[in-house]
């Protein structure tokens, strides 16, 4: 463990401090990357000294989709078993969201209070975590899924991967990874290295799609070869087997049978196989009961508050990550049952007698699996779509083309377009077949316009890109009287008690 | 090989549209190239015949219009080893003046040689005369909005993101000249290349969707490859098209590299 905070860190977290207090009073947001950056300049290794400080390691999760979503699953685990989870909980997930939220946590005098308690769960952008890894030394690592996603900043899919396997090759100390074994890159980066490994997976075929979509990525095997899929679940995930060498889809440890796909929860049975130390000891009112299990395995039929195939995933990944920590199953599963959705991802609102769900997508794979839990929604179907290109969004919107709005083709929703990019959007849609009602590019102005398309009692869809998620949700938490996303974080644990 | 004939009965007049590797070549959304295709014909009352054609099949024996879109690289070795065994059709197919749309990584191929970072020499279709350099490793991509003119179509709107660099030979035609922009190389203000009616670029966004005057001349072009030079097209006001181009254009104007 490193030795306390030196003069640099302490005065690193004063300096980070007046400046999120700076940046709230200003109303510029929530503060929760400017502190880190400043921090971070004044103190280069206060990542280093905070990690060393946290009394129960750390959890990374990284991929494309759902780091939001599994590190607040993960950090619901972590406090379900007693322990006091630290995690940059509002999506700040560069180098200097990390410093942000050391540093919002910090005392003055530059220490984390109770930092025997603390785990950090950490949500790290795919392209920084080759970087951070060994600043952060975790105990495991969350890899969920690589999808085409901000081709602008982030340039092929294939580095990012490539980049994830040389970190795991020079990284010395002991890791356990719990992986999507689905996605053949991420199930690929393992290969070589001697760490420790949990595979999560979906086994349902009727959970797979009729027909590949277009945005399955073309993908090669570290030989070259082309995947055969014996079933697709979304994008390039599913069951899959290289065509030309020997390499296949694991067997996971931790899989989802039986899926059923509800409106605003997702049911199935959850297994967690022998190989895998989990004592799962039911307790009352969890919502989750054991079922026959066959060689062995526990299995457990569960119900999440989260609509979506892609929240299956999410769940799975929580349970592997939870696992591979030491987290009992059974608070891992009270915890799934219970906990709310993270912000922006399917969080309801109730404003003026209706409800508004709003759904974050921001690449093809993300919009096409809203798009799927939209099918499943309750009618009529009202939907506001907004579309920003802002450095977070992608400034290249080309990839609306990549996403097959025809599944909302014949739904007959009422669809209010909004968004900097509003135009483009609404094309996207018009040439799918999907008629806009209206197009805001405002989309204060819009969210009035939805309302009150939106009939009461019943409930608006709002699907938007990172910023555009942002600016709607700042809005309904005005009207509604609902925390800022900031608030909501959990940087400072007021809850903490021993 | 996987046929869509979307003609329907009202339409007297038929396009077969052979798009080219749409399973690898798929990185950066140039499928809108084929909605907005197949939606611009249904809006002129035209049949739209698409048949795609991947790695390893062969192409059929006529198209009056050829669509490729961008890839990765190391998907693009594959299908430059493919494009072998096609080059020749495709070549004859351009001296027939059937009108082709390359983008990106499917422009490069269509040129006449690639050259990597390590020197080596990748022969291309040779439709294009030209050269395509990559950088090296670590030399920043040319990333951002284009606005760009083409002569006989007008203002270009779209987004481009390569690493190569292309140089036009002494047969190329530009295709447009930017203004907002990289272009070919940014230094010559050059975009894209022309030969006959085909059309090579490197401009995404998806660019037909919201370029439609570009999309009906490709359109015109292959009913006149199909049914002779006295076919005319009335052209059909899109206001969504029109306000997605405006609004694009608005944007490249803002944030795009003022092309030197």
């Amino acid at each position: 463990m490193t030795a306390g905070p030196g003069v640099r860190e302490r005065g690193a977290v004063l300096l980070g401090r007046a400046a999120a207090e700076v940046v709230r009073r200003l109303q510029r947001g929530g503060g929760t990357a400017l502190p880190g950056l400043l921090a971070g300049l004044l103190a280069p290794r206060l990542i280093e000294s905070f990690a060393g400080q946290l009394g129960h390691g750390a959890v990374t999760v990284t991929g494309t989709n759902g780091k939001t979503t599994t590190a607040h699953l993960i950090a619901a685990a972590v406090r379900t078993a007693g322990l006091h989870p630290l995690a940059n909980s509002s999506g700040s997930n560069l180098e200097r969201g990390i410093a942000s939220m050391f540093v919002e946590a910090a005392t003055a005098g530059g220490a984390l209070p109770d930092a025997a308690d603390r785990l950090g769960v950490l949500e790290l952008d795919e392209a920084v975590w080759p970087a951070l890894l060994p600043r952060l030394r975790p105990d495991v690592a969350v890899f969920l899924n690589l999808f085409r996603d901000q081709l602008d900043r982030y340039g092929e899919v294939d580095s990012v991967a490539e980049g994830w396997r040389r970190a795991l090759a020079a990284y010395r100390l002991p890791l356990t990874l719990a992986l999507n074994v689905d996605d053949p890159s991420v199930a690929q980066i393992a290969d070589g290295t001697a760490d420790r490994v949990i595979g999560f997976g979906i086994d349902d075929p009727s959970a797979a799609l009729a027909r590949a979509e277009h945005a399955a990525d073309a993908r090669a095997c570290l030989c070259g070869g082309a995947f055969r899929y014996d079933a697709v679940f979304m994008g390039h995930l599913g069951l899959w087997a290289c065509s030309r060498c020997d390499r296949v889809r694991p067997t996971p440890q931790v899989t989802a049978r039986n899926v059923r796909l509800g409106a605003d929860e997702t049911r199935f049975t959850l297994c967690v196989s022998p190989s895998v130390d989990a004592t799962f000891a039911p307790s009352e009112g969890a919502g989750a009961t054991p079922s026959d299990a066959p060689s062995g395995e526990q299995c457990i039929e569960l119900t999440i508050p989260l609509a979506g195939l892609y929240s299956v995933y999410n769940a799975l990944a929580a349970v592997a990550g939870a696992l591979a920590l030491g987290i009992p199953l059974d608070a891992t599963v009270r915890a799934l049952t219970d906990a709310g959705p993270a912000f922006g991802r399917q969080e309801q609102f109730d404003i003026d007698g209706r409800t508004v769900r709003l759904l974050l997508a921001k690449n093809p794979t993300g919009l096409n699996e809203v798009f799927r839990v939209l099918t499943a929604a309750p009618r009529p179907l009202v939907l506001l779509a907004l579309l920003n290109d802002g450095i977070q969004d992608g400034q290249d919107v080309s990839w609306i083309y990549d996403a097959d709005m025809e599944q909302l083709a014949g739904s007959g929703c009422t669809l209010i377009v909004s968004g900097d990019r509003a135009d483009d959007l609404a094309l996207r849609f018009m040439l799918a077949g999907v008629v806009p009602t209206q197009v805001e590019r405002s989309a204060a102005r819009a969210l009035d316009v939805a309302l009150a398309a939106t009939p009461s009692g019943g409930r608006l869809e709002v699907v938007a890109t990172y910023t555009a998620m942002l600016a709607v949700r700042a809005d309904l938490a005005r009207r509604t009287g609902a925390q800022q996303y900031w608030e909501q974080s959990q940087p400072v644990d007021a809850t903490v008690s021993r | 090989m996987i046929e869509d004939a979307a003609v329907p009965e009202s339409a007297t007049r038929t396009i077969r549209v052979v798009v080219l590797y749409p399973d690898v070549m798929n990185v950066y959304a140039d499928r809108g190239n084929v909605i907005a295709l197949q939606a611009r014909c249904r809006a002129l009352a035209v049949g739209c015949e698409v048949i795609e054609v991947t790695l390893g099949e062969s192409l059929p024996v006529e198209a009056d219009l050829v669509l490729i879109g961008g890839g990765q690289d190391r998907e693009q070795r594959r299908v430059a080893a493919d494009l072998e065994a096609k080059g020749a059709t495709l070549r004859a197919w351009a001296e027939q003046d059937a009108p082709m749309l390359a983008v990106c990584g499917g422009f490069q191929l269509f040129g006449r040689l690639y050259r990597t970072s390590a020197g080596e020499e990748l022969p291309g279709v040779g439709l294009f005369d030209v050269t395509t350099v990559a950088p090296a490793p670590g030399a920043p991509r040319c990333v951002g909005d284009v606005l760009a003119f083409a002569e006989g179509v007008g203002e270009l709107v779209g987004f481009e993101n390569h690493g190569g660099r292309t140089y036009l030979g002494p047969r190329a035609q530009p295709f447009a000249r930017v203004e907002h922009g990289f272009g070919n190389n940014g230094i010559d203000g050059t975009e894209g290349a022309v030969y006959r009616q085909a059309i090579g670029t490197y401009l995404h966004g998806s660019l037909l969707p919201k370029n439609l005057p570009l999309t009906d001349r490709l359109i015109l072009a292959a009913l006149r490859h199909r049914y002779g030079s006295d076919v005319h097209i009335e052209p059909v006001d899109e206001p969504y098209a029109a306000r997605a181009h405006a609004s694009a254009a608005q944007v490249a104007r803002q944030r795009g590299r003022v092309t030197p």
